[in-house]
């Protein structure tokens, strides 16, 4: 009988332990598909000619693949997402972890929470008819969506850091004479940075990321962009613009793209990971 | 006078802090009504009874066929990631022992998991699923890739639900003789339930807004997902798409975009519901946590 209990203990041990490493699998998986079918097409095209590239036209004969213009895109996208979201999303952090009345906190954090929940083809749907007719199918458009997108991802992190500053930081500010935004503002929201900036990381993850509110907005030309009233392609929206028809060193290309973006999400994760062991 | 100066000075600066965080947190409030009422107010007009045909078609651009196969999607995916996201969770607060090279590469994985975007979890069911194991375009495709993307979100919600039953439970049942699978399943599980609900409810959420991940899975098709012999049975080899996906189907071909106006009303509306729902049980799981 005894016997018998053991055997199951140690064999539902080891199902747990294999059930924990579902997700490893999974991420090796990712990483070796993507880097298999990715990495054909950098060898054919060129490393050098496919990150800075400035021309992508893969009808053309010879077809050129670069993604600078791509790259450029998601970058131009995310810093005006940042710039509109990130100040917003801190001080909303600020209002929620130290100003917030505990009944508005009822109302105001499910609030939060279905801001992050919209799925991002609605968000795309209200880009176009609110901000497209206005601001074009441009950069502009996109990052003011993704901004309004990144918003919860940065309040709901900066606000659980901000909630981790031990309580004496605010209240000896207090004592020594400061108001009470003074003290939250100058010693808690410094003590708190590392996390704060975590959240803003994450955020660039999220904007780098997103595909489907952007492709409705930003216009998806694959070009080098003179303003912030023209449209751009990001990385993302190359993939699921072109996916669906390409063929051959055309797919490896938008393959490879992928790769690219993957590469560029491992390490902004990194970063976040880094920042937010030291803010504990 | 200097010192009266700088008392008004910090009295408006404190009033000027005071004003930013009020208003950051007034326009959030602003933009997220903003947003909903304008879905709601452009959609709602145009959700008529012939959005829920049976069969779609280009005249009527019925949403039903993507309204059922986004409930069959769900279902599938939710039953096979909640058993390894749970399993997996059950591991790491109960079994594991901290500092471990396998459970911090476990921790490292899902972490990553967690970020990567939808559209490379696509790209890779397109690449597996799809491809390398021949599947095409098809419900089961679209499930899996799926499944992979809400794991650690299962995993997480899960992981925290078991860390926030008191040690006491455990300590009161081995205290009493039982195994230690007896107090993962008799005590320690039915004590975390609400969690592992509220988590699985945010999958919800995530599975029925998920548009990028599908297209290249589960592709564009719209119809039903019902096997021959009919329904309940579906074929999970024919290719369907989701209620998120029908969405940007309908921008492409721009024909429908009221249309997809009342698609965006009816999935804000289930966004919402299953939004609630997450916040209901996640507010009496902190209740009994503490």
């Amino acid at each position: 009988m005894k016997y018998k209990r053991m055997t199951s203990e140690s064999v539902m041990r080891a199902v747990f332990f294999l059930t924990a490493l579902v997700s490893v699998l999974a991420v090796l998986l990712i990483s070796l598909f993507l880097l298999v079918n990715g990495l054909p097409a950098l060898a054919k095209i060129g490393l050098f000619d496919f990150l800075l590239g400035r021309e992508w036209s893969p009808s053309d004969a010879p077809p050129l693949f670069g993604i600078l213009p791509m790259i450029a895109g998601s970058f131009y996208v995310t810093a005006t997402a940042l710039i509109v979201g990130a100040p917003v999303g801190l001080l909303a952090a600020v209002f929620l972890a130290r100003v917030c009345p505990p009944r508005l906190y009822r109302v105001l954090k499910p609030g939060v929470n279905l801001l992050a929940g919209i799925p991002s083809v609605v968000y795309g749907y209200f880009g176009m008819a609110a901000l497209v007719p206005h601001l074009g199918a441009s950069i502009l458009s996109a990052g003011i969506l993704l901004g309004v997108m990144i918003l919860p991802t940065v309040a709901t992190i900066a606000e659980s850091a901000l909630r981790s500053v031990p309580e004496p930081y605010y209240e000896g500010a207090l004592a020594l004479g400061a108001g009470h935004y003074h003290s939250v503002f100058r010693v808690v929201v410094p003590a708190a940075r590392s996390g704060i900036l975590a959240a803003a990381v994450l955020g660039v993850g999220r904007a780098v990321g997103e595909t489907m509110a952007v492709i409705m907005v930003a216009g998806n030309q694959p070009r080098l962009p003179h303003s912030i009233f023209q449209g751009v392609r990001t990385m993302t929206a190359n993939i699921v613009i072109e996916m669906g028809y390409a063929a051959e060193l055309h797919r490896e290309a938008l393959i490879a793209t992928g790769v690219v973006l993957f590469v560029f999400i491992l390490l902004i994760n990194l970063c976040f990971s880094a920042l937010n062991r030291s803010s504990r | 006078m200097k010192i009266s100066f700088q008392k008004n000075n910090r009295k408006f600066s404190e009033i000027f802090l005071g004003a930013l965080t009020w208003g950051a947190a007034l326009l959030m409030c602003a933009v997220l009504i903003y947003i909903v009422g304008f879905i709601v107010w452009r959609g709602a007009p145009y959700l008529k009874p012939s959005l829920f045909s049976p069969v779609y078609n280009s005249v009527n651009v019925s949403l039903l066929p993507a309204l059922v196969s986004t409930v069959y999607m769900t279902v599938f995916a939710l039953a096979l990631a909640l058993p390894f996201g749970l399993g997996a969770a059950v591991y790491l607060a109960e079994y594991a022992r901290r500092g471990r090279k396998v459970v911090r590469m476990i921790r490292l994985a899902t972490e990553t998991l967690a970020g990567i975007p939808s559209i490379i979890h696509g790209l890779f069911g397109m690449l597996f699923f799809v491809t390398y194991l021949g599947w095409g375009f098809s419900l089961l495709a679209g499930v899996f890739t799926l499944t992979v993307m809400i794991l650690p979100l299962i995993m997480r919600a899960s992981e925290e639900a078991l860390l926030a039953t008191p040690d006491s439970y455990r300590e009161g049942a081995f205290a009493l003789g039982a195994g230690k699978l007896r107090v993962v399943f008799r005590i320690v599980l039915p004590a975390a339930a609400p969690g592992v609900l509220a988590g699985v409810i945010l999958a919800v959420g995530r599975i029925v807004g998920e548009t990028a991940a599908l297209i290249y899975t589960a592709g564009t098709v719209a119809q039903m997902p019902f096997a021959e012999t009919g329904p309940p049975l579906v074929d999970v080899f024919s290719s369907v798409r989701t209620l998120s996906v029908h969405m940007y189907a309908l921008t492409r071909e721009g024909l429908h975009t009221n249309e997809g106006f009342a698609t965006a009303a009816t999935l804000l509306i289930v966004v919402i519901a299953v939004n609630a729902a997450a916040a209901r049980l996640a507010g009496r799981v902190g209740r009994n946590g503490a």
